[in-house]
Formats: structure tokens, sequence, C-alpha cells
């Protein structure tokens, strides 16, 4: 006989809601804790800056910052963003000078890879040099700029470009 | 004073860069079902049984037997069938499509295919047909080789390359209640689509309508496949009558999607002692897949290109594009030149090298010069900066000093000198009879075009042309999105023709329209009079002609010129080559844009570079054997070294404010030149994509040839 | 195609003790940490599980510390942490070399070490480095723990000696004498998967580890026998040459990896040698 079950498994046909806080907002999301982050995006919230490139955390497409990390959301279950900070591409607010900086300098050519990119390079150290830059966005693949361009956004950017210690304090846009 | 030449920010740019831009996979509409195509997993036999193994409640089921007009993708042919009639022609063919409003129902249901196989045709020198044939000669070949003290031959290779655009192909359809169709998807040219669509549904022209969104990267991949994608969507929506999306995964975009035609390329050529080029003789063969779909129209630009930047008297070049038993292959970015001038380039520097002379000197001995005639007779004009950015390249990069010191180590320096022509070849043009309308409104004006924006900057720049032939603010231009039921045909956005030959045709619209608004602005003059519109067709530029049949003339309007130079250094434990800096000498006409003209270069460039080194579609039989990113290997900023641009101008007056085509230009440079840096360090290498394995197997054959 | 939700399950245990007796009671369960390689597994069909229990909460086992002079690091450890964490960077420099050279930072962000272990794959970047530090793997069920050699930890292709009712809790390294070496050679410089990856310790009693030449991690016994007696590097070369017997298949061929791990053993000597 088998001993009493110590926890029942998400999935079955009571679970709680996931709550986590997206772009500075508190949100709790019904849906199987197997779900992929990137289409709890897309789907449940309705904010579809974040793109699905591949589906196997190679492009980078899909990158958010969870706890300040860029991570492939298309490889985050649904489960590991309850009780974090996830911040997408809308999140910034539009108007950041890094935003600005790649829609000026050429940064965004088709935008497919664009807010994946930004929140990438958001998470660089300050006043990174063009080698940093290029070790952080080695996990985003852009097709269209041959990187150069990004890289003369990043760099225009300094110190805009924060670090996982400036992710932590920055006041999210609402 | 103008925008025209200045870097204005794109007008897309603050959307992309928020995310707030809407892509096809984006969209969403009431009633929505999702799609899903079954496809064939031989490369060739018949289907002898279908099956369907899961519960239909729910599920629309889209048949051959459900095509209401001819069961084919109609572009220059309808050989191609849009769902598997009976005869399978390659792997990933469509068969069945499916439809329903759980993605997770339709992903679990199983389909199952019987076939009675058949060989397949893998190898494309053995194809018993060919889809095209193509023959150019000039001069005498014979008394050409006569005169030569020199012959050297080669051959040369390159295989397929895939486009790995960021956004893959994604379409919607919806269904109206008149049984027409509205497509939305990530479709370079609309005006195909249609085309393609009132063939397979069998309904006249106003009943269907196609939306381009916004692209997430295309470089040709989206020029002819969409009409298959969005034919399957609109076939399943009709069905339905409910809105379909179809949204390919990467792994079944790159398995079942078109491809860059691989290419032998023979070169047998005669020179003289002091370096002079009397003979080139060039067989040169494409692997079209399938079916017929663009192989004609890649092999003509292929052909077209095989000389090059070179003034040779006596000339043949010989090609065919040959039935295989693959997906069939289409446009990339280059379009057949970057395949023929890889060959040339690798070629060139054997020859050089055979003569014991310099690269570049070599190169110069023989260029294009104003006066000078290419193999179809097309007279040079001023227009031909040929010498000029090889020269410019060679001055920038320490050619000669590296040349030099660097024999003997890791590193090699290399050049390519190469071209491109803008528009569509010969009569195209001619044959689009491209329209483009300007209209008031009451903000201003909205150019009227079906040219995309799939990240080129399109938009932005025919909305400069625009301010400045009206000679009002850029805020005050839009151009609409490319609609048909809105905008005229002003021809597919392929070939860097946009702001060319696109952009003029606007120009001109713009011209008579400032003429008659009279000094006012259109806003206003819109407010007192009522809307004002300007249509103007495509007139071919002044003195050029072309004859199809003998396929003699004026190939293009204009061509644009280019060299690139690679540094590149070998790692001998590993056999890896890393490219060091690449200097890029490139001329065409004028930068409308500067910034979004160097981002068509630097990109142009990294794929270039991907091709050249990184990026190899394995096929196994007959299908794409590693189709994810993980293995089909493009890029990363680990991977692209410091790239140096040079913009060399020389307007063109036939093309908008003196532009020539930049898009596809930058393509043909990098591969060539990383095979000459290497040749540099003592490799000879004829194949792309040149992996460690070959090289390691070039250094291997180096060794023994120095030991014998 | 991916599995529809319906069908998987996630266990979420908020202690170490929750999640033994879990593996025990419920199973058959797969763990899951960073999710790196289930959720691609999902994609490509070649994850079978459909019940999983997640560990990514258990702090406890996401440490690195020293305790008796052993290295003890806990198999939550991102490779992220392993980059960045001193401990590891003194102790054990070649692991934070090869932490960084997996994917990209997004993976590295997200993949841990003890996922790596336990996937097992032939390729994995981390796994000649625990091999050639003779790291032992720490083993917990509801019966305590195991410890067993990472050397003897492979039975097979993606097949070790882990039961299903156990977890990797941690991998131990001792005192690593000697100067460490780590080299990837993949397709492109970042986000690819080895076609050769070497770990390797020069002391006298120098140890070599490969991964994409076998099924499995490698030691190479012969090689690390030839270079101890002294051999030169030369001789060592010869007997790597015909110690290993690499593969050709999708990404790249026998003759290449046999001829780059060749190298990479002179680079490596080279490298380490006495300065």
């Amino acid at each position: 006989m088998s001993p009493r079950r110590r926890s029942k498994p998400a999935g079955t046909d009571s679970r709680p809601p996931v709550s986590f806080t997206l772009n500075g907002r508190a949100v709790a999301v019904d849906r199987h804790p197997m779900a992929r982050l990137l289409d709890v995006l897309r789907e449940d919230l309705g904010l579809t800056g974040t793109k699905e490139g591949c589906g196997e955390g190679e492009c980078g497409a899909c990158t958010v910052l969870l706890d300040g990390r860029p991570v492939c959301s298309c490889l985050v279950p649904l489960a590991h963003a309850r009780g974090r900070e996830v911040l997408t591409i809308e999140g910034l607010g539009g108007d950041h000078p890094l935003q600005r900086a790649f829609a000026e300098e050429g940064g965004a050519q088709c935008g497919a890879c664009t807010p994946g990119m930004v929140l990438a390079a958001l998470a660089l150290p300050p006043r990174p040099s063009r080698e940093q830059i290029r070790r952080g966005l080695a996990g985003n693949l852009c097709r269209c700029t041959g990187y150069e361009a990004i890289y003369r956004a990043v760099e225009r950017q300094g110190p805009a470009a924060g670090g996982q210690e400036s992710a932590d304090r920055r006041e999210p846009k609402r | 004073m103008g925008v025209v030449g200045t870097s204005v920010p794109r007008v897309d740019g603050p959307a992309k860069a928020a995310g707030a831009t809407r892509y096809a996979d984006d969209l969403t509409f009431p009633g929505m079902l999702f799609g899903r195509t079954i496809r064939t997993t031989v490369p060739s036999g018949r289907i002898t049984g279908i099956h369907l193994d899961f519960d239909p409640a729910g599920f629309t089921v889209v048949d051959r037997r459900d095509i209401p007009g001819a069961n084919a993708v109609l572009h220059l042919t309808d050989d191609q069938p849009c769902l598997v009639q009976d005869e399978v022609r390659h792997q990933a063919e469509p068969v069945l499509l499916l439809a329903h409003a759980d993605r997770a129902a339709l992903a679990a249901a199983s389909v199952r295919l019987d076939y009675v196989r058949s060989e397949p045709v893998l190898d494309p020198l053995r194809s018993p047909r060919s889809h095209k044939e193509i023959l150019i000669e000039a001069g005498d070949l014979a008394r050409g080789f006569a005169q030569a003290d020199l012959v050297v031959e080669g051959e040369y290779r390159t295989g397929a390359q895939e486009h790995a655009y960021i956004e893959p192909n994604a379409v919607v359809a919806l269904p109206d209640e008149r049984g027409g169709v509205t497509i939305h998807g990530s479709i370079q040219c609309p005006y195909y689509v249609h085309h393609a669509l009132t063939h397979l549904l069998a309904l006249p022209d106003d009943r269907v309508r196609v939306v381009a969104t916004e692209l997430g990267g295309a470089f040709g991949g989206k020029e002819d496949y969409p009409s298959v994608i969005a034919g399957h969507a609109a076939l399943l929506a009709l069905k339905a009558r409910r809105p379909v999306k179809l949204v390919y995964d990467r792994a079944e975009d790159m398995l079942a999607t078109t491809k860059r035609h691989p290419s032998v390329v023979r070169h047998r050529t005669g020179v003289t002692r002091d370096g002079r080029l009397v003979a080139m003789d060039i067989e040169l063969v494409l692997d079209g897949g399938a079916y017929v779909t663009l192989s004609p129209v890649v092999l003509s630009r292929s052909c077209l290109h095989a000389t090059g930047g070179y003034r040779c008297p006596n000339v043949r070049v010989a090609g065919r594009a040959m039935f295989t038993n693959t997906p069939p292959n289409g446009a990339f970015r280059g379009f057949g030149a970057p395949q023929a001038q890889f060959a040339l380039e690798a070629h060139m520097e054997r020859v050089a090298d055979a003569l014991g002379m310099d690269p570049a000197r070599f190169r110069l001995k023989n260029v294009l010069q104003p006066g000078d005639t290419m193999p179809t007779g097309q007279r040079m004009g001023d227009d031909c900066s040929a010498e000029a950015v090889l020269r410019e390249a060679v001055r920038r990069c320490g050619w000669a000093r590296k040349r030099k010191s660097w024999r003997g180590t890791d590193r090699g320096i290399g050049l390519a000198l190469f071209c491109h022509g803008g528009g569509f070849t010969g009569s195209g043009e001619a044959r689009l009879a491209s329209r483009c309308t300007i209209e008031t409104t009451e903000r201003g004006v909205r150019a009227l075009v079906a040219a995309t924006e799939m990240g080129q900057g399109s938009r932005t720049v025919l909305a400069q042309v625009v301010a400045d032939g009206l000679g009002v603010p850029l805020a005050d231009v839009e151009v609409a999105a490319p609609d048909t039921a809105v905008v005229p045909n002003s021809g597919p956005t392929v070939a860097s023709r946009t702001s060319m030959v696109v952009g003029r045709i606007l120009e001109r619209c713009a011209l008579e329209m400032r003429e008659r608004l009279g000094g006012v602005a259109p806003a206003v003059h819109h407010r007192r009079h009522g809307p004002l519109a300007v249509t103007k067709r495509y007139e071919p530029p002044p003195g050029v002609s072309w004859d199809d049949e003998r396929y003699r003339g004026d190939a293009y309007g204009t061509f644009a010129w280019a060299c690139d130079v690679a540094e590149v250094r070998l790692d001998r434990d590993t056999y890896e080559v890393r490219a060091t800096k690449l200097t890029l000498v490139q001329e065409f006409g004028r930068a409308l844009n500067p910034v979004l003209a160097r981002g068509q270069i630097e990109g142009g460039t990294a794929q270039g570079i991907g091709w050249a080194l990184t990026e190899h579609v394995a096929m196994r039989e007959g299908a794409m054997a590693n189709a994810q990113l993980t293995d089909y290997c493009i890029p990363t900023t680990l991977d692209t070294p410091p790239l140096q641009t040079h913009i060399v101008e020389n307007p063109y007056p036939h093309g908008a404010c003196g532009a020539k085509g930049v898009g596809e230009l930058p393509m043909s440079g990098p591969a060539p030149a990383i095979i000459n840096a290497l040749r540099h360090l003592g490799l000879d290498l004829r194949e792309l994509p040149a992996t460690p394995e070959r090289v390691m197997a070039a250094l291997d054959r180096a060794a023994r040839s120095e030991t014998r | 195609m991916r599995p529809p939700l319906s069908t998987l399950a996630l266990h979420e245990p908020r202690t170490l003790r929750g999640a033994l007796h879990l593996l025990r009671e419920e199973a058959p369960l797969a763990p899951l940490a960073g999710c790196t390689d289930v959720f691609v597994g999902f994609n490509f069909g070649t994850e079978k599980a459909r019940a999983f229990v997640d560990l990514s909460r258990l702090a406890a086992l996401r440490r690195i510390r020293v305790s008796e002079g052993r290295l003890a690091i806990g198999a939550l450890a991102t490779y992220t942490d392993l980059a960045r964490s001193r401990l590891v960077r003194a102790r054990l420099p070649m692991l934070a070399a090869a932490a960084r050279e997996v994917g990209g930072p997004q993976i590295q962000h997200r993949g841990t070490i003890g996922g790596g272990i336990a996937n097992g794959s032939p390729a994995g970047d981390a796994l000649p480095v625990l091999a050639a530090a003779q790291a032992t793997v720490v083993l917990l069920s509801v019966d305590g723990e195991r410890r067993v050699p990472f050397t003897s930890f492979y039975t097979g292709y993606r097949a070790s000696v882990r039961r299903p009712d156990e977890l990797i809790g941690a991998v131990e390294v001792g005192p690593v004498e000697g100067r460490q070496w780590f080299r990837k050679v993949g397709t492109r410089a970042a986000q690819t998967i080895s076609k050769v990856v070497m770990a390797a310790v020069r002391s006298d009693a120098p140890r070599v580890a490969l991964g994409s030449v076998a099924p499995t991690v490698v030691r190479l016994p012969r090689t690390e026998a030839a270079l101890a007696a002294g051999a030169g590097i030369a001789e060592a070369q010869r007997v790597l040459a015909e110690e290993i017997s690499p593969i050709d298949d999708l990404r790249s061929t026998a003759e290449y990896r046999r001829r780059v791990a060749v190298n990479l053993l002179g680079r490596f000597w080279a490298e380490t040698g006495a300065g």
C-alpha cells in the first residue's frame, strides 16, 4: 500500500494559478504549469512582442528577463515563473534609451530579433566593451544586420545598458 | 536640403524596438482555427493510401479534391501541384491539410501515408531532364583558345543555403461570405500570391485580397513560397468557413521551403602570358529541385553574371537548371549571381596564380571599363565602376604589404570583384509594367506601391524619395500597407529593384504632383479640392534593348559594383577559419539612406560569411537532415568579424535620385574573398562551405603536393 | 510535435525530502531543473517522460562550497553560477571555462550541472571536465546518499547507474593537482554542439578526457599512461589516435574528430608546459 501523497501534481484538475510579477505588475495565470512561458505571454497575456523563432533555445528571439537574467522563454515552464519577476519588451515602455538607440542606429531591420536582442542587451554590464557586447549577445541570432549596427546602438547607450544590479534597481515602466 | 542621402531614422524603428510591430503570427481573429500540413516522407514514388487515424470531430480536412480551380501553384509555370496529385516528387511535399481550433488536438492527429517508392534523382549532374537551358556566346571560342598561352580549368561547387529569417513562414486566411478570401501573411510579393490564388481557387481578381504583414526577414525565401502556404490556408479557410492561421515551426520551414540553388560551375579559361583573358568557356549547372518555380530566372541571372567584371572577347556560357527529387529551390539574395561569381572569382585567382601574377594586378588588367562590352553585347557606360572599387579596396586594406608579409603564416588575405544587375533581367521590367500611385490625404500624401518592408527599409526610403520629389517634410509622407485591394501592382519586392525602379516611378509621380499642386501643401490642396492622385507606369531607360530569343543586348539597366577583401586566420589544430576583418568597397549609384544602405551591406556580408564557412545543408535521401537552428549554423556575434564599409557614389541617372540596387550586391563578395584568402594561405578549396573538415583535407593535399 | 499539455504532470515538492519520496512513490518521475534539455526533447520527440518532479526551488541543491577540502557543487548550480563562482574559478577553472562555452548566455542562466550530467549527452561540454577531475557524483534517495565515481557513472549512450528513484544531488571534486586545460571545438563560436571537447590535467599523473568521440564521455587511460611514462607528446598522440573510435555523423567526420583530438592533446601539452 503506498503512503499518503505528500503533494498533488500540478496539471491535474485543481491547480492554483501561477502568480508572478510581469513588467512590474502582479499577474496570475491559470494554465498548465508546463505550458511554455512564451505561449503564456503571447496567448494568455496578449503580449506578442516576444517572438518564437525556433522553439529550441537557439535564436534568442523569445528572450525575456527572469529576475533580471535573459532566458529563452520557449524553454521556461510557467511553473518556473511563480514568484519571480518577468520583464518583456513591452515592459520597457517603448522609449527606453536603448530602444531609441536601436531604432536610430539601424539596430533593428526586420525587427523580429529586436525584442529579444534589446532585453539581452539590457542585461549587459554597464559600459560594456565591444567584446562584452559580443559575448553577451551571442545567444541572440540576427539575420538582417550582421550585428555591427546592434553594437553601435548598444555602445551609444553606454551606461543605460544596465547589468543585473541595474535590472534589480530599475523601476519598470507601467 | 532634402532628406534623400541622409540617414533619417527608419519610420518603423520605434515600433520594432518597442515590440509593438505585428507580424502574421501576432494576428488573431474571432473563430480562428489553426492549420497543419501533412507531408510526404519519401523523395519519389506514388501515394497508394492515406489513413486518418484520429477522431474527426472539430477537424477540417482538405485534400486535392477540395481545390475549386487548378491544382497548381501558378508562377512562371503550373507544374507544381498545390497538393500532391498522386505522384510524389520530393520529401515534405504537401498532401493533406488539417485545421482545428485546438492546437494540441491538431498536433496529435495521426495521419499515415502509404507509398510505392521509386528511385529518386538526387544528383543534378545525373538528372535526365532540365527545367531550363541557356546559352550565351560571344566571339569565337576556338580562336580564343588558339591564342592562349595558358589554359586553366577548374570545377567549383556551392551547396544549398537556408534563409533562416528569424520569423518563419506564416499566413492567416479569412474567408468572406461570398466565397472570396483575404490573406494576411509574411509575403514579399502580394501580387504573386494574388495571381496564384485566383488560379487555384477559380476566383475573379476582386474576390481575392492579399495583405502583406510586416515581414520578419525574407531574403527571397518569401518571394514565391508564400503562394504555397497561402493557397493551403485559403483552402482550409474556405472549407471550414472560418479564419485559418497556418504558421510553420522552424523545422518544417527548413525542411519544406525553398533554398538557394546548389551549383556546379566549370571554367576553362585561356590567357596570354602577359595576363590577358582571351577565352572563357563556362558550364553552369544549378540544382532546381522537383518543379520549375523560379529556376529559369535564377539560371538567367547566374549566366549573365558568369563572367562578372571581366573583359574577354571570346566567351561561351552554357547553363542548365536541372530537375531533382528535392524540394524546389528558389530565390535567395543574389539569385544565382553569388554562385556564378564564387566560381568565377575562385577561378580567376587560380589563373592569376598560374601566371605568377598578383591577383589584384591580374584583375586590373582585365577589368571592364566604360566602352567595353559584356558577353551579351551590353556596353559599359560611366556607370561601370569596376576598376574604381577594385583600386579603392586594394588601397584601403594594405594589400601588397599583407600579401607579402603573411605568406607562410596562419593569416591570409584575398579579394573578390563582383557585381549585381539591378532590376529584372532583360525585358522583365517592361513585362512587369509596374504602376505606382501617389495621392493626397488629410495629412499630406500617401504612396501606393506593392513593395513590402522586410527590414531593408523600403518603407522609409520610398517615403524619402517622395518627400524630396514633392518638396514636403518626410513626416507628411505615408507609404500605404501593401494590400492588393488598395495598391497598384508595382511589381515584386525582389531583384534589388525597389529603390531603383519603384522609387523612380514614385519620383516621377511626385514631380508631376508637385507641378499640379502649384506650391500648395498637399493636405491643404486635399481639403480644398478633394483627393488628387497621380499614377505612373514603368518606363525603360532610354537606349536599353534586349533580345530574349538570342539572349543579346542590355541584360540590366545598370550594374552595381563592389570589391571585398577578406582577412582570415587559420587554426591549424582545429582547421577552423576565422574571418578577422572584411573591407567592403561598394558602389550602388547613391546611398539614399546611408545607415539603411550600410545595413544592407553588413547584413548581406554576414550571410555571405555564413555561406562561405558554416552554413551547410546536409541532404539525406533528398531532405534536409539538419533542419534545426542547432545544426544549421548561421553566424552569431562571435562568428562575424569587424566590417569596414566604404560606399562609393556614382549616381545612376535612371534610378530614383541616382540609386542603383543594393540589397543583393553584398552577398556575392564574402565567399570568394574568403576562399581566395585561404588560397593565399596555400589551401586549394573549391567548394562551399569551407568547413574545417574540408580545410583539413585541403591542408593534407597541400602537404602531399609539397612532398612530391 | 510537442506532447499535449494534458498528458504532462508536474510535481512541485517544497523540500528535498519531499522530492525524494515522490521519486520513490510516484515512479517513474523524471527530474526537471533548468528545463533546457527537456523542452527541446519535447520538440524533437526524444523526451518520452510525461511526469516530472520540479527540483528548481530546492535551494539546498544549488550551493557551491568547500567541505573537508573537497569542492562540492550542488546539482542545481547553473552554468552561470559555475562561471562566476570564486570557488570554482580558483579550484576548478576548467569547469568555469566549460560553463562559459555551453550554448549562449540564456542557456547558461538556466542549464544546470546536474541536468547536464543526467542528460548524459556524449557532447556535454562539462562532462570531460568532471571526468578529468576524477569527480564523484552524489546520488540521493530516501535511503540516503550513494557516491559513484564520475568515471563509472555512465554505462552506455545516455545510460547511467542512477536508479529511477535517485537524484543527482551534487558533484564533488577533490583538490586537482596540476594545470587544468579545456577546449571545445564546434561548428561556430557560440551556440554550438561540440564536435570535439577535451579537458585535461597536467601533472605527474596526467589526465585526459574527451567528449563527442564515443557514446559517452571517456577518459583515455592508454594516452595518460604514455604521458605519465614520459613517452613524449608525439608518442602520446599516436596512442590517442588509436585509443578513440569517433564516428561520422551529421556534424562532422571520424577523421576530423580523431585529428583534432590528436592536435588538441598537443596544444594541451604545449600550453601547460613548464613556465
